[in-house]
């Protein structure tokens, strides 16, 4: 059981790391975007060409898919997203809907609608057991390397949230561009390198994972739900809100998908409604959302 | 009474003065001459009802225009009046696909009384749901409608004992409409059933949208505040909108059973959802033409784009998605606005 | 003796460390016309919206004709009588004034689920709205939609809205706020001419209108009543005027502040 415990958190790290761009946008922006997955999706997709047909290693993928994704974060920002941030939400649904499609069937058509295989590196099929029978904790080092690479990450995205003078203007963005901008706070770069970061830190979240996760064309699609309930639920006005969220969501989708097979994601759908039903704010934000 | 000019301080209010301004009354008038039909409606309808007879080798894809309008429609009431934004409504044509279909199979094939069950599905599965709907913010109700589509296809799929799984169920025989009109392969007979349905439909929403019932859904999506301060239930109103857009979306799906005699996974999927969004979207939300005209647009479209690649027809419907959003849906079907600078709204 | 129609009972709200309404005891007798002054901030709105219903009082009651409606919900309170302006006009943008009065004359006859019938089919309905209209001097803007109507006919429309309710107790936040010189006259002939039997509770900050409307004025001030009385005890009392007339402004009372 110790081991499923395991694999559920680094799931949750992963789905963490995946959708806290998400979070953040959504908060900050106020934008339902779901076509966040489609960067996701391209970071697995860049991890698996560049390894595949090119040979390259799995740790030097990794920055690539994040700095690339960084960059199609940044143009997409400026030139399409920009002009919807003022726009009901149905219009971002639709739009971003739009984007995923257009994204999936890019993907089908370059890389065909076959999932693909990763071939991850020796160091990283190794496996660390501890303790015996039933309190057996058994760690792959793939899924340890997850946990560590995102840990590290939240901690990073922590510090920089709360020690550095961005973190300080994003934090007065989020709470109120409008006031924000009116201290002389420019919104609108903020807004651009959040958004960069976010669809970059989607990409290193889909190189990463793309063994456990699968990658395939309809990946945006699948995935799409569990990144919203990481928002819905842990909130979108912190770090800590949707990290914790994620590891619930990692952790009870790994249990159920074990010890109830027949009713599988079932089971995250029905706790999701729940959830939103007791707190249509979210689990884990503090004051009431807009 | 006389009562032209200023009207003075001791102006009673009530009192059963009839006459104002010395003549007609103009209110009544007024307010009646919003709910008439407009001359071009009758046009429309004319035309519609003599499509499978005009164009009888597509009429099958009539059909499916004039299901896909029907659960626009349904999705109108929701969107357009109620304004709740669902991601899910293919939740409810599935429960009164599935309805009808389990319906014709094991107790009896005839479609009209098929057609009231899967309705009722519908309207059963809104009315459990709907209190799900009223709370929370644009995301929550957003999550929440994905959620229960999502729930109720891992149930089908997992009681694929009952509802036949991925390959569908098998064995669905609809009996005569009427006892004289089979359903045959030529589809005839189907669109004849699903523009009557669709019609009937409309008729009533269109009485409804201009009855207080109907002012007062567009009232509460205008201001709930206000809503509640003339003395109107907010939470009751929702439910029902929400309960009669279930049921109407019950009814589509019933509809598709029917006329194809099968039915399987495919009708609680996503792309469902995603897909009648658009098409009310193209048509335009709030106003009910717009659940049949994006119908049609929409089937168009798709054909069309499907016969030139047929793989990757789901990029242009996404750029066409992404375009108009950006663009604005006045100004896409204004092209001489298209360069001029301003605000859109 | 005194007939109370409404009353509050040591009314508390709390937002956190934020004490909004410190028990505010308040009674509003039949026929009253009743005015509620205070500086910014003093918590006459948020009072407000826990008589109507739109906030829930932290602890205390809210007492209509004696009967406890602390925990009913707005529109019942509606349907009992008592109606309320909004300070920021709450209006249907996409609804006419004729469909809007109508509304709310329909549901106050109980037609409001009818929809079977055209909205205004029941001609006493659109009777009553039209002789709204008139009131309100909407006539000619009846079938403009309500967001195309300059801001004093919106204030009109509000204040119609309420009173189309037919209500027993009348609470108006701050009818004149923001309205320009021309339209005051109007909102002004209107608060006048309501009936003398509905009870009236009124916000507001110009003073014209608060002393030549008023026979008993309330001072609220940091969330509780500092004072209350007749016009004349309240113009002379000095604690009133040091915290909200200003002690630099000795004699008639000020004009109220202009809104955007």
């Amino acid at each position: 059981m110790l081991t499923l415990l395991f694999d559920g958190v680094a799931y949750g790290m992963l789905l963490f790391v995946l959708a806290l761009g998400l979070a953040v946008t959504m908060g900050l922006m106020n934008f339902i975007n779901l076509a966040h997955g489609a960067f996701a999706m391209a970071g697995g997709y860049c991890l698996i060409v560049l390894m595949q047909r090119h040979g390259w290693p799995f740790l030097a993928c990794l920055p690539v898919a994040f700095a690339l994704n960084a960059l199609a974060g940044a143009l997409l920002e400026r030139s399409v997203y920009r002009p919807m941030y003022a726009k009901p939400h149905l219009d971002q649904v639709l739009f971003s809907i739009g984007l995923t499609f257009m994204a999936v069937a890019a993907v089908d058509y370059l890389a065909g609608s076959s999932p693909q295989t990763v071939h991850l590196p020796d160091w990283l099929r190794t496996r660390i057991e501890i303790g015996s029978g039933a309190l057996q904790l058994g760690m792959g080092a793939y899924r340890l390397f997850i946990i560590v690479v995102c840990l590290m990450l939240a901690l990073v995205l922590q510090a920089t949230l709360n020690r550095t003078r961005f973190g300080s203007r994003l934090r007065a963005a989020v709470d109120d561009p409008r006031v924000a901008a009116g201290l002389g706070i420019p919104v609108n770069r903020v807004f651009l390198i959040t958004f960069s970061v976010g669809s970059g830190l989607a990409g290193l979240g889909g190189a990463l994972g793309a063994d456990i996760l699968g990658m395939d064309p309809t990946f945006p699609l699948k995935f799409m739900v569990y990144f919203l309930i990481v928002c819905a639920v842990g909130g979108t006005s912190s770090i800590t809100g949707p990290l914790l969220a994620a590891l619930v969501l990692g952790i009870a989708d790994v249990m159920g998908k074990y010890y109830v097979p027949k009713l599988g994601g079932f089971i995250v759908y029905v706790l999701m409604i729940a959830i939103l039903l007791w707190r249509p704010q979210g689990l884990f934000t503090r004051e009431a959302r807009r | 009474m006389s009562a032209p000019g200023r009207p003075k301080r001791e102006l009673p209010l009530g009192g059963t003065t009839r006459s104002v301004q010395g003549g007609q009354l103009t209110a009544p008038r007024q307010l009646a001459t919003a709910a008439r039909w407009r001359a071009w409606e009758f046009v429309a309808w004319l035309a519609i009802w003599a499509a499978p007879l005009l164009f009888a080798q597509h009429a099958a894809l009539i059909n499916e225009i004039a299901i896909l309008a029907l659960f626009a429609l349904s999705l109108d009431l929701i969107l357009g009046y109620a304004g709740i934004v669902s991601l899910g409504h293919a939740a409810y044509f599935g429960a009164g696909a599935y309805g009808a279909a389990l319906f014709a199979k094991h107790v009896m094939p005839d479609p009209l009384v098929g057609l009231a069950v899967g309705t009722a599905a519908g309207a059963l599965l809104g009315a459990v749901t709907s209190p799900m709907i009223v709370r929370g913010t644009d995301l929550t109700r957003l999550m929440v409608t994905m959620g229960v589509a999502l729930v109720l296809l891992e149930l089908a799929n997992k009681f694929d004992d009952i509802t036949g799984g991925i390959d569908g169920l098998q064995g669905v025989v609809i009996g005569p409409l009427l006892g004289r009109f089979e359903f045959d392969l030529g589809a005839r007979v189907a669109s004849f059933y699903s523009l009557a349905v669709l019609f009937v439909v409309f008729v009533l929403l269109r009485r409804i949208v201009h009855s207080p019932l109907g002012v007062s859904m567009r009232a509460l999506r205008d201001n709930r505040l206000r809503l509640q301060s003339i003395g109107l239930s907010v939470q009751a109103r929702l439910a029902v909108v929400y309960t009669v857009g279930a049921a109407l979306a019950g009814a589509a799906g019933a509809l598709l059973t029917q006329t194809t005699g099968f039915v399987s996974l495919d009708v609680l999927e996503f792309h469902r959802s995603a897909d009648v969004l658009l098409a009310l979207v193209i048509g335009g939300t709030g106003w009910l033409w717009g659940g049949p005209i994006g119908a049609i647009a929409f089937k168009v479209m798709h054909d069309l784009l499907s016969a030139i690649t047929t793989q990757y027809w789901t990029f242009w419907i996404g750029l066409f998605l992404v375009v108009l959003m950006l663009v604005g849906r006045e100004r896409l079907l204004r092209p001489w606005t298209w360069w001029r600078q301003g605000s859109v709204r | 003796m005194t007939d109370v129609v409404l009353q509050t009972d040591a009314l508390v709200k709390r937002f956190g460390g934020i004490v909004a309404t410190d028990r505010v005891s308040l009674r509003v007798e039949r026929g009253a016309r009743h005015a509620l002054i205070g500086p910014n901030g003093a918590g006459k709105t948020t009072l407000i919206h826990q008589i109507a219903g739109m906030l829930a009082p932290t602890s205390g009651r809210v007492l209509l004709g004696g009967r406890d409606i602390t925990t009913l919900a707005p529109e019942r309170r509606v349907a009992l009588g008592l109606v309320r302006t909004f300070q920021i006009n709450q209006l249907f943008g996409s609804l006419t004034p004729l469909q809007s009065l109508a509304l709310a004359v329909g549901s106050r006859v109980g037609a409001a689920w009818r929809w079977w019938q055209p909205l205004g089919r029941d001609s006493g309905v659109a009777a009553e709205s039209e002789l709204l209209l008139q009131q309100f001097r909407l006539l000619d803007l009846a079938e403009r939609p309500t967001r195309e109507l300059p801001y004093g006919k919106r204030r009109l429309l509000e204040i119609g809205l309420a009173v189309a309710m037919k209500p027993s107790v009348l609470l108006l936040d701050e009818p004149a706020a923001g309205v320009p010189g021309a339209e005051r006259q109007d909102i002004l002939d209107t608060v006048a001419a309501l009936p003398a039997d509905v009870s009236v509770l009124l916000i507001e900050h110009d003073m014209d209108l608060v002393f030549n409307f008023a026979r008993h004025i309330t001072v609220m001030v940091n969330g509780s009543v500092l004072t209350e009385g007749t016009p004349a005890a309240i113009a002379a009392d000095p604690r009133v005027r040091a915290v909200y007339l200003g002690d630099d402004h000795p004699g008639a009372p000020m004009a109220g502040v202009a809104r955007g």
